[in-house]
């Protein structure tokens, strides 16, 4: 139906295009620990060795009922409903952080189970309603 | 079938569209606007911050979109050294562009009271930076190839070499832990948006895609005309 040529061209262009689309997912993959933007409680649970110096991201839950308030020290424990580690900050917390809901703390690690943020991001999630509807939910639980 | 496009013919048609599409995109935005600031409700825990996924999102969805169209049309050129799609995909990039900026401006805005940062290295963001990066030098390849032999070929490569980012735009949230929330609007799973808020979700989706076709078909207009001043009667 098509000429040689036009043939060539496809084969051609076809193998280029998954040669780099090979090459760009093995770069991603060996990247990956730059590419995620948090780890959970259980991965820091099972990493070989820890660095105190280098400043990581965790992320996961606010536990319920953990977020304390002692002067200008506020503590949580974030969980991955595995595993879980201890958080504490001091500083302002953006309006959407509260128990039950995404966080990532940004900070350095004591040991496996505390951690010392630096700063706290809230996660969103994909659920959008309005508020009638969540208390809809809520009564029907 | 593709070859024979007649740049005269098609030039009747483009240029009187863009008046009709105008029309169609005035009504359009004004009840998605109307519904998406006044009528819809505010979500039970972005309050009203929920309002600038009206336009964040359409257009994220639009500026992917176009970037898609553009590759494809390359992949056609390239291979069947189709002419009549060159200016085509040539005049869809401004508006995509356009609407890649908006993304990623609003998504700051959006950010910096929900998360609490204007600014995230994380997969979905960074991987958006790049697709706006590949709108650019394809843009500046146009350029600076223009009026040269290989200009088709150095942009077509450009978009489909960019369109290996899509897929991984669409997946980052999935494949990696991003900041950035998961895909709400999904096709085999139920969609996790209420459906007030559907309603001006789609109603700006239109708007927006009404809007790049206008800036689309402006550009073309103008290529067109600008073939017709050289002389040349080819595409």
């Amino acid at each position: 139906m098509y000429g040689k040529k036009v043939k060539l061209r496809l084969l051609f262009l076809s193998f280029i295009f998954l040669i780099i689309i090979l090459s760009v997912f093995l770069i991603l993959k060996s990247l990956e620990e730059n590419v995620v933007y948090f780890i959970s409680p259980t991965e820091i649970k099972n990493l070989p060795e820890i660095d105190i110096t280098k400043r990581i991201r965790v992320g996961g839950m606010v536990k319920e009922e953990t977020i304390k308030l002692n002067q200008n020290q506020i503590s949580f424990v974030i969980t991955d409903f595995k595993n879980e580690i201890n958080v504490t900050y001091s500083g302002a917390v953006p309006n959407l952080f509260s128990e039950g809901k995404g966080v990532v703390a940004e900070g350095y690690l004591k040991d496996r189970s505390f951690f010392n943020a630096k700063k706290i991001l809230a996660k969103h999630d994909e659920n959008y309603m309005p508020p009638e509807v969540k208390e809809a939910l809520e009564a029907t639980k | 079938m593709l070859k024979n496009f007649e740049p005269n013919k098609i030039f009747l048609i483009t240029s009187k569209a863009p008046k009709y599409i105008l029309f169609a995109f005035i009504i359009i935005i004004s009840i998605g606007l109307i519904e998406a600031l006044i009528i819809s409700p505010e979500d039970y825990i972005q309050s009203h911050s929920v309002r600038i996924m009206y336009v964040h999102v359409p257009s994220a969805w639009i500026s992917l979109g176009t970037f898609s169209v553009i590759a494809i049309l390359s992949f056609v050129i390239l291979i069947f050294k189709n002419k009549s799609f060159i200016l085509i995909a040539k005049s869809l990039a401004p508006s995509g562009l356009v609407f890649n900026i908006i993304a990623l401006v609003t998504g700051s805005i959006w950010g910096k009271p929900t998360w609490g940062t204007w600014w995230a290295w994380d997969a979905r963001i960074t991987s958006m930076l790049i697709l706006a990066l590949f709108y650019i030098i394809y843009i500046l390849a146009w350029r600076i190839y223009d009026g040269t032999e290989k200009v088709d070929k150095v942009t077509s490569l450009i978009a489909i070499l960019g369109a290996i980012n899509i897929p991984i735009i669409k997946y980052s949230v999935d494949w990696w832990s991003t900041l950035h929330q998961p895909a709400s609007i999904n096709i085999f799973v139920k969609t996790s948006i209420h459906s007030s808020m559907i309603v001006p979700l789609a109603l700006m989706t239109a708007a927006f895609a009404l809007f790049s076709i206008l800036i689309f078909l402006m550009k073309y207009n103008t290529e067109l005309i600008k073939i017709k001043n050289k002389g040349l009667d080819r595409l």
